[in-house]
């Protein structure tokens, strides 16, 4: 039999429910393998193990002498370190958080603690979710679990890494340009962007508040299911939140995918496009088809501005949410007891690594007077217009599909002195934000050992059509299972 | 500052001056701050206790707006008579400084797609007797920054002291048109707007820092001064007479008037250069991501318009016909909601209105004037005030004394029965006593006295020297009679 941390957390859940594993046990299961991987895939910034512990026996006891059992009841769970915990710190991978300890959980915290998940540790990150790669991080690269010469894919690169290499059970992790599916696609995880408003932000340390949404970084399609039932849902501290009816996201993912339609977007599938990538994909495609889906090869011809976009609203809105870091409340601050504050603000300022600076300068330049016409409003034009775009397709499809990478993961350092290339690597799930779409990624190959990702992307508020494809998908193969080589 | 008043008018220049207002009001009567549950009456408590991971900007937090906060706007945006769009916009203004917790502003904005709460809009103000009708640009929320303290001047203080108490109050923020045009007229205008405010219940304005106001003034063809931290309305028209003079001077010199932005140092009475137009922060205004568009229905709208209490300019009509006051009075009476609210509630008390409103008119809004304060923050109380008419009815002191009795009310905060028995303002009806008193004023003024013989007018002179002997308690009528009486003797033994 498995050991208990390679299992699912749908599956401990009722192992738990039953008797047949303790929480307790499961948190000692989960340390020891932590222990003998974590040194070289380096997932965590804060690991809880105490804490952990004493929740997992609270959690035994009041399991024993009461009724409650929440959908989370005894499942370990890894955060990316941009969410806010109470008393823990979090440090968003940048200097400038490293002391920072919040007074307050965030939201989706609450709701996980409600549901009695217990939070083993905080992940790395590119410094404030800044990257594709997880090596913008002021602490330690994160390496794939799949090949440790090889980036785990980012932002959210410590969330998929611990969860791929069975470090964690369930992840959150946060995506404003991709950041979970992104590193999905590299870790062969599964991990779904919600249609903005669907799961608060309120301490989700932000960004790009239009962007960005939390989301699970989970083993398969049905914990990302489960983990969903807990995160969405209206929250009276974000505005932005939709007041959608409480859904079942297991409930519905049997249902049969017969006669569905799904689109293909050919700039999807551009010259960027690694072969082994667009092999895999159309592998897919052909699966689906065997199931009852139809497809059409189809144009969303503003996808190619879908990168410019989405780069100049994000560091425009960064520009503007990283203002308030300048070491006076909380956060770093120069040994330094005299002079004017702007210099002070200045000198604490340098405790952002380059990546964050760059975008704090090209955001600050888009919004200035003379500028802003010219970029940042002509970017919310194209936002509109790409959403007209996708709206227009989803009259005739169901869903539209493509890669959730271009390519397979990157080597550590390959990307790191190229941000523009970098940046162009965001052409398949960048839409997604700027759209406010759901998208899911789930594995569907290899090229040379390393994952490739499949990316589905719903109409507003079609999550539970995207979950039921992805579940169809995963009932079909294999992929999500493969674990990687790393022993321990 | 009493040599600028003076020197106003030292430059007889016709050229027009320009003067456009921006007001920041806290709307204190709400209950919790614009964006989080953080309650409002900050002031006078330890700093920094009146905070939350919201209004302090924590990573992570996010805004929620106060829904109650829509709500007064709106009652301001129609008691302005502004236009009250059907979706209004929150905006984010970027600018560093150590008393914005996140180090943007969440405000309005009217460019770029911005719609504030209300745009347009007027105040009518009477000038010279005539009604003069100023526009309003627009009026927008807003979140207060946090308040900085220094140790003595900004240029000389070794640290800066911050409390974030009052960060994310509730401000209104009142723009209006160049139409101002003269120290006096924006003071009117502000009194009138204050007036509006408090008839709402929307801000108590007596508050310390609760309404202050930057000011824009320019002498017609000229480059425009913004003048910042003008903190009292008390303080506007001052700031703008000296900005006036400084302009004036340096028309007169032939030295063009820098565009910039100048900060009033209230204890020296005097603009400093703050800096120069190209010194200006560009704000880079952006629609705030965190809030969505606020949906204001006409049922909304008309809601707040049937609950919106009596306005200023509707209670002054009414104080004409109901009361029989004149206009003028009426007026004055209305400035303000405490001054029309004590008037009132004197009525209620004692139905003589006529005598209420001529006391307040001459004799209490001096006194308060002269002390610098505001009828609810003297001590005298309506109760008070009529009782001390009512001893007039009763003739227990004259109206001469009366006068007196109330500037030691007001003074020195006591009740007019206690005045009345320590100073010995009673009045003295008694004729022996009165006599007394007329017969020493006899011996002291001689050459009066014989005036008086041949001219009943001197008399007046003598019975007043009988009134400066008793501090007034003197019945005036028995005096007067008295020294009639002897007088006429005085000119029976001559013929």
């Amino acid at each position: 039999m498995a050991s208990f941390y390679e299992l699912t957390a749908y599956e401990l859940h009722s192992m738990l429910q039953n008797g047949d594993i303790t929480a307790e046990e499961l948190i000692y299961s989960l340390f020891d393998r932590i222990q003998k991987t974590e040194t070289k895939i380096k997932a965590y910034i804060t690991l809880l193990k105490e804490n952990a512990i004493n929740q997992a026996r609270l959690l035994d006891k009041k399991l024993r002498n009461s009724n409650f059992f929440g959908i989370l009841a005894g499942i370990p769970i890894a955060i990316k370190d941009n969410i806010c915990t109470k008393n823990i710190r979090t440090t968003c991978s940048s200097k400038m958080l490293d002391n920072y300890v919040p007074p307050y959980n965030a939201t989706v915290i609450e709701r996980i603690l409600a549901e009695g998940g217990i939070i083993i540790g905080k992940t790395n990150m590119d410094e404030f979710a800044m990257g594709t790669t997880t090596e913008s991080s002021y602490y330690q690269i994160t390496h794939n679990p799949w090949s440790l010469e090889h980036v785990p894919g980012g932002s959210s690169g410590g969330s998929a890494a611990a969860v791929a290499a069975d470090e964690t059970i369930l992840a959150l992790g946060s995506d404003t340009g991709g950041s979970i599916r992104c590193p999905a696609s590299f870790c062969n995880m599964t991990g779904i962007k919600v249609s903005y408003g669907s799961i608060s932000r309120y301490g989700l340390i932000s960004y790009a508040c239009s962007l960005e949404q939390i989301g699970p970084l989970t083993k398969d399609v049905r914990d990302c299911a489960l983990l969903l039932n807990v995160l969405v849902g209206r929250d009276p501290y974000d505005s932005t939140t939709l007041n959608r009816p409480k859904i079942d996201f297991l409930a519905t993912l049997d249902e049969d995918i017969k006669g569905l339609r799904i689109g293909i977007p050919k700039e999807f599938m551009g010259t960027g496009t690694a072969e082994a990538v667009s092999k895999a994909v159309w592998n897919a495609v052909h699966l689906l088809e065997s199931f009852g889906v139809t497809y059409d090869e189809i144009s969303i011809p503003l996808i190619d501005y879908a990168v410019p976009c989405y780069y100049i609203i994000a560091m425009s809105e960064a520009s503007s949410n990283l203002a308030r870091y300048d070491g006076i409340r909380y956060g770093y601050r120069v040994e330094k007891d005299e002079g004017e504050w702007n210099e002070i603000f200045a000198e604490d300022r340098l405790a952002f690594g380059p990546e964050v600076r760059r975008r704090i300068m090209l955001g600050t330049y888009a919004l200035s007077a003379g500028y802003y016409d010219m970029y940042y409003l002509k970017a919310l034009k194209v936002r509109t217009l790409l959403r007209n775009q996708f709206e227009a397709q989803f009259k005739s499809y169901d869903i539209i599909l493509g890669p959730t990478m271009p390519t397979t993961p990157f080597k550590i350092g390959e990307m790191i002195s190229d941000p523009l290339a970098m940046y162009r690597t965001d052409i398949d799930t960048v839409a997604a934000n700027v759209t406010g779409l759901p998208a899911i990624s789930i594995p569907c190959g290899f090229s040379d050992g390393l994952p490739i990702g499949l990316q589905l992307i719903g109409n507003s508020l079609q999550e539970e059509l995207l979950l039921r494809v992805a579940y169809k998908f995963q009932q079909e193969t294999d992929y999500h299972k493969k674990k990687p080589p790393i022993g321990g | 500052m009493g040599t600028a008043v003076e020197k106003d008018n030292m430059f007889s220049d016709s050229d027009e001056v320009l003067i456009g207002l921006e007001i920041h009001v806290q709307l204190t009567k709400l209950k919790t701050k614009l964006f989080c549950g953080c309650a409002t009456d900050y002031r006078g408590k330890e700093p920094n206790t009146y905070v939350c991971p919201i209004c302090l900007g924590l990573p992570g937090t996010l805004p929620v707006v106060n829904k109650k906060a829509i709500d007064f706007a709106i009652m301001v945006g129609l008691a302005l008579e502004c236009e009250i769009p059907l979706k209004t916009f929150f905006y984010r203004k970027n600018y560093y400084y150590p008393d914005m917790p996140k180090n943007y502003q969440i405000s309005q904005y009217n460019k770029a797609g911005g719609v504030p709460i209300g745009l347009g809009g007027h105040v009518t103000i009477e000038i010279n007797k005539q009604k003069k009708t100023i526009n309003l640009t627009r009026i927008q929320l807003e979140e207060d920054p946090g308040r900085l303290t220094y140790l003595g001047s900004i240029t000389s203080s070794d640290y800066t002291l911050v409390d974030y108490n009052r960060a994310g109050i509730t401000l209104l923020e009142i723009v209006t048109e160049p139409d101002l045009r003269s120290p006096r007229e924006a003071r009117l205008f502000l009194q009138k707007l204050r007036s509006i405010i408090e008839h709402l219940g929307v801000a108590d304005g007596s508050l310390e820092g609760s309404m202050r106001c930057d000011a824009n003034i320019s002498i017609r063809g000229g480059n425009r001064v913004e003048v910042k931290n003008i903190s009292s309305f008390k303080a506007v028209q001052k700031a703008l007479q000296f900005e006036l003079i400084r302009q004036r001077r340096q028309k007169a010199d032939g030295v063009k008037t820098v565009m910039e932005t100048r900060h009033w140092d209230d204890e020296k009475g005097i603009t400093i250069s703050l800096r120069t137009k190209e010194e200006e922060h560009d704000y880079r205004y952006f629609p705030e991501p965190d809030l969505v568009p606020i949906e204001i229905t006409p049922d909304w709208i008309e809601k707040i318009r049937s609950q919106m209490p009596e306005l200023p300019d509707a209670r002054r009509e009414r104080f004409i016909r109901d009361y029989q006051i004149p206009p003028y009075d009426a007026g004055v009476l209305t400035s303000s909601k405490a001054l029309a609210d004590f008037f009132e509630n004197c009525i209620k008390l004692y139905n003589h209105p006529k005598i209420i409103s001529n006391w307040i008119m001459s004799d209490l809004l001096r006194h308060l004037n002269d002390l610098n304060i505001e009828i609810n923050e003297s001590t005298v109380t309506p109760e008070q005030f009529v009782n001390m008419l009512k001893y007039i009815d009763t003739g227990t002191i004259s109206r001469r004394s009366a006068k007196k009795v109330l500037w030691d009310m007001i003074r020195e905060g006591k009740p007019p029965e206690q005045i009345i028995q320590e100073d010995g303002h009673q009045r003295i009806g008694d004729e022996n006593v009165i006599r007394q008193f007329v017969d020493e004023i006899f011996k002291e003024y001689p050459q009066a006295v014989q005036d008086a013989i041949k001219d009943d007018k001197a008399i007046n002179f003598l019975s007043g020297q009988v009134m400066r002997k008793t501090r007034g308690t003197a019945d005036p009528k028995i005096t007067y009679q008295l020294i009639k009486e002897k007088i006429d003797l005085l000119r029976k033994k001559a013929n």
